[in-house]
């Protein structure tokens, strides 16, 4: 069980909870995520990735998107309630040394999980270059944050309501062209960003990582619903990742094994906004 | 199998029991051996195929006694060395050919807590009732007296009573054991330090208890409340359990040692990573190993399509590939789900399978169609990567291979289609990753598993292992025998520590 220390609403859909988590605080690193579940008989497990801890406070910070009947209810959670089930620190933390010069992309809600990334990477030494992006400006988060770590600092939106109007691989494309390339380049966003980040950086030969996000249950390598295709060999995203290498990974296999519940999982938000709905109506 | 009703089996039994007891003389061998086998009650086979109940109903106590007195009290007891945890089973079973139900239970409690689980679900005709007498002498294991009903029975029957012993505990000695996964293995290592006095704290990565007997196993065959009874006797005793909790991860294995106090640890966190077949397709949205489809369907109670929010695959038409217990276990959930046709793709013939006969007997009773003698060549997939048939081959038996069992062979250009939407690969799994990659201080074989002594012991000092992580993919019985050595001898080592402080 876990307390809900602090909610922010950081944008229309996006969320961001302090958790009440001393041990995960104390263990975990860059990289790596939890998976909760919101009630112990019938919630299901959904992973997220950790985006800051403060050891002091034990806490954990998760920052995530409503995009289905769990995460809705999540929101819907007020400071001081519980969530019965957390678990973590799961996955490979992130290997960080001096590689030199690395580009961080984030896209949407994947700026989160960049964001403790960016800063052992910079801790370490690295120059940082941060590109970050979104749909459009209200979907934009933690730019102060990411702002604050990067040498370089890049933000743009597909629609132009802020910064450049242009897609994240854009100024990737434009970095790697430059007489000095980067020696690395991390991506975290939504699968097709992360897929199309992967192919612009291949040609300029720039080792790219990505970090998964699958679905999972239980997530410490015992199901197999995690597994992607990277290069030949079939890997489990809970144990063997979450961090890729871009350039082996099979985004087109990972995307439609994404939506195998997708019609299974609509319904059943239909009959959550039926139900909000209908709470509504009660207290009017 | 049996078609008679619970009703019809228990009113037969009846009669031949009153008239056993009317006799003054005690049963001969003779006698003993005309009394027929008794047929287990099961639910109807088709109101079971929408339900998860329990399909065997379990003997009605006149059934158990008079399957009791089959048993001829052999003076040398085969069934006994052929259990993993050594059970007096001549012993239990003549409390009940007498009635005494206590008798029987404070009897086999002796050695195991766990009875109403192995009662269930071990694999009796290839242990205990694999060399009994009467089986031998009538040429058929399976009308060997039915050791694994009659524990069930008697576990049930104390069950039933709402009364259950705790078993006695020894005074504290201020030792802390930690148990690492709360399966089979870990729950006998639970129960046997803690009698000793030693403190017990069961770490488990999920959010319920049990393991393999929670996420695997399904309730049709192993209910719920059953492993709930016996982990409440366990917290009955003072064991302590924490959930959510993956040693590996929210704390590294020796730091339970170095850090938090633990003067021993048994690690016992079951098979990992599934294995696949390695074909063509295996990726492809519709191809479930046997365990995210079980653990959806069990641990995520995702049966139950209403109220669960882990969603499970609809299918149709279901090729299971495999021949073992899981993959029983799967089609049969398969159907329970609402599959139309579900098939078992099995590659050598039904008596090389390593299912237990009753669990085949019981999916050919649901309509699982069995296709012996084929195997799946690739997976095919639509045009959304989902898959809608797969392509399999022909084979026929060749030479025995090195287990015994004659090798399958494939027959040259035998390729033909099956149209299926939905494929689970049941075919065994690795080891569990976790600990070997978190602590590499643990030496472990070509296959990740745990390397142990004879006494359980690991390659690192106080840290022991058994059940799967050590076994590869096993049973429950086989898991809790690895359990019950490693007890021994983690309670030996405390004792001796114990000593040496004091001189």
């Amino acid at each position: 069980m876990s307390k809900i220390l602090h909610k922010k609403q950081l944008s229309k859909d996006v969320f961001l909870m302090r958790l009440y988590a001393p041990l995960i605080a104390e263990e975990r690193s860059a990289g790596q995520f939890i998976i909760l579940q919101l009630d112990d008989d019938y919630g299901e497990r959904i992973p997220l990735t950790i985006a800051d801890a403060d050891m002091k406070e034990g806490s954990i910070t998760i920052i995530f998107q409503v995009v289905g009947k769990s995460t809705q209810v999540l929101s819907k959670l007020k400071e001081g309630e519980n969530i019965p089930t957390l678990v973590g620190p799961l996955g490979r933390p992130t290997h960080i040394e001096n590689f030199g010069t690395v580009v961080c992309v984030g896209g949407g809600i994947g700026v989160a999980p960049l964001h403790p990334i960016a800063q052992a990477l910079k801790n370490a030494g690295n120059k940082v270059i941060t590109i970050i992006g979104a749909r459009t400006k209200d979907l934009i988060i933690l730019e102060e944050e990411m702002r604050e770590i990067a040498d370089e600092f890049i933000i743009c939106t597909d629609d132009g309501s802020y910064g450049r109007k242009a897609l994240v691989t854009e100024p990737l494309k434009e970095i790697c062209e430059r007489e000095i390339k980067p020696d690395m380049a991390i991506a975290i966003g939504p699968p097709i960003m992360m897929k199309f980040c992967s192919l612009t950086t291949k040609p300029y030969d720039v080792h790219t990582l990505v970090s998964l996000n699958t679905i999972m249950v239980d997530g410490t390598g015992m199901c197999g619903g995690c597994r992607v295709n990277i290069g030949n060999e079939v890997k489990f995203v809970c144990v063997d990742g979450p961090e890729f290498d871009g350039h082996l990974v099979d985004f087109d296999n990972m995307m439609s094994r994404l939506n195998s519940y997708k019609d299974i999982e609509k319904s059943h938000m239909c009959n959550l906004d039926k139900q909000f709905d209908a709470k509504i109506l009660e207290v009017s | 199998m049996g078609h008679l009703s619970a009703e019809e089996l228990q009113n037969k039994a009846k009669l031949i029991l009153e008239d056993i007891l009317a006799k003054e003389e005690p049963l001969k061998v003779k006698d003993r051996m005309k009394i027929p086998s008794q047929i287990m009650p099961q639910q109807d086979e088709f109101a079971r195929r929408h339900n998860l109940d329990e399909v065997t109903l379990g003997l009605t106590l006149e059934q158990a006694r008079l399957e009791a007195m089959r048993c001829l009290q052999c003076v040398k007891k085969t069934c006994v060395n052929d259990c993993p945890v050594f059970i007096e089973i001549p012993g239990f079973i003549k409390y009940i050919a007498d009635g005494d139900m206590q008798g029987a239970v404070d009897e086999i409690k002796k050695v195991s807590l766990l009875p109403s689980i192995c009662g269930r679900v071990c694999p009796q005709e290839s242990q205990c009732q694999l060399n009994c007498t009467v089986g031998k002498a009538l040429k058929d294991v399976d009308k060997g007296v039915a050791i694994g009903r009659l524990e069930r029975f008697v576990a049930d029957w104390e069950r039933a009573t709402g009364n259950i012993r705790i078993p006695e505990v020894k005074p504290e000695t201020g030792k802390k054991v930690a148990v690492v996964g709360s399966g089979p293995a870990g729950l006998v290592v639970a129960a046997d330090v803690r009698r000793e006095g030693h403190h017990v704290t069961i770490f488990e990565a999920f959010h319920k208890l049990g393991g393999v007997m929670r996420y695997g196993i399904p309730e049709f065959r192993l209910p719920n409340d059953i492993i709930d009874q016996e982990i409440n006797t366990l917290s009955k005793m003072g064991v302590e359990f924490k959930t959510n909790f993956v040693v590996g991860r929210t704390r590294k294995l020796m730091d339970l040692i170095n850090k938090d106090g633990y003067d021993a640890v048994f690690v016992g966190t079951g098979a990992g990573l599934p294995m696949f077949m390695g074909i063509e397709g295996e990726n492809l949205v519709g191809v479930f190993s046997a365990n995210e489809y079980l653990t959806r369907a069990n641990l995520m109670r995702a049966f139950d399509r209403e109220n669960s929010d882990t969603p499970i695959y609809k299918s149709k038409n279901v090729a299971v590939l495999g021949g073992g217990n899981v993959a029983m276990d799967s089609a049969r959930m398969a159907v329970r789900l609402g599959a139309e046709k579900v098939y078992i793709v099995y590659r050598r013939t039904e008596k090389e399978m390593p299912a237990r006969i009753e669990e085949v007997a019981h999916a050919k009773e649901e309509g699982i169609d069995f296709l012996f003698l084929q195997n799946a060549k690739k997976i095919i997939g639509d045009e959304n990567g989902r898959v809608k048939a797969i392509e399999c081959l022909r084979y026929e038996l060749g030479e025995p291979d090195s287990s015994g069992r004659r090798r399958p062979v494939v027959i040259p250009d035998s390729e033909f289609t099956l149209t299926v939407d939905t494929v689970i690969v049941a075919i065994g799994n690795g080891s569990n990753p976790l600990i070997s990659q978190t602590t590499p201080e643990l030496n472990v074989n070509k296959w990740g598993n745990l390397i142990v002594d004879e006494k359980q012991k690991t390659s690192v000092d106080k840290i022991f292992a058994g059940g799967d992580i050590v076994l590869g993919a096993a049973t429950v019985i086989l898991a809790m025998g690895e359990g019950r050595k490693a007890a021994a001898a983690i309670n030996e080592m405390l004792v001796k520590s114990d000593t040496a402080v004091k001189n």
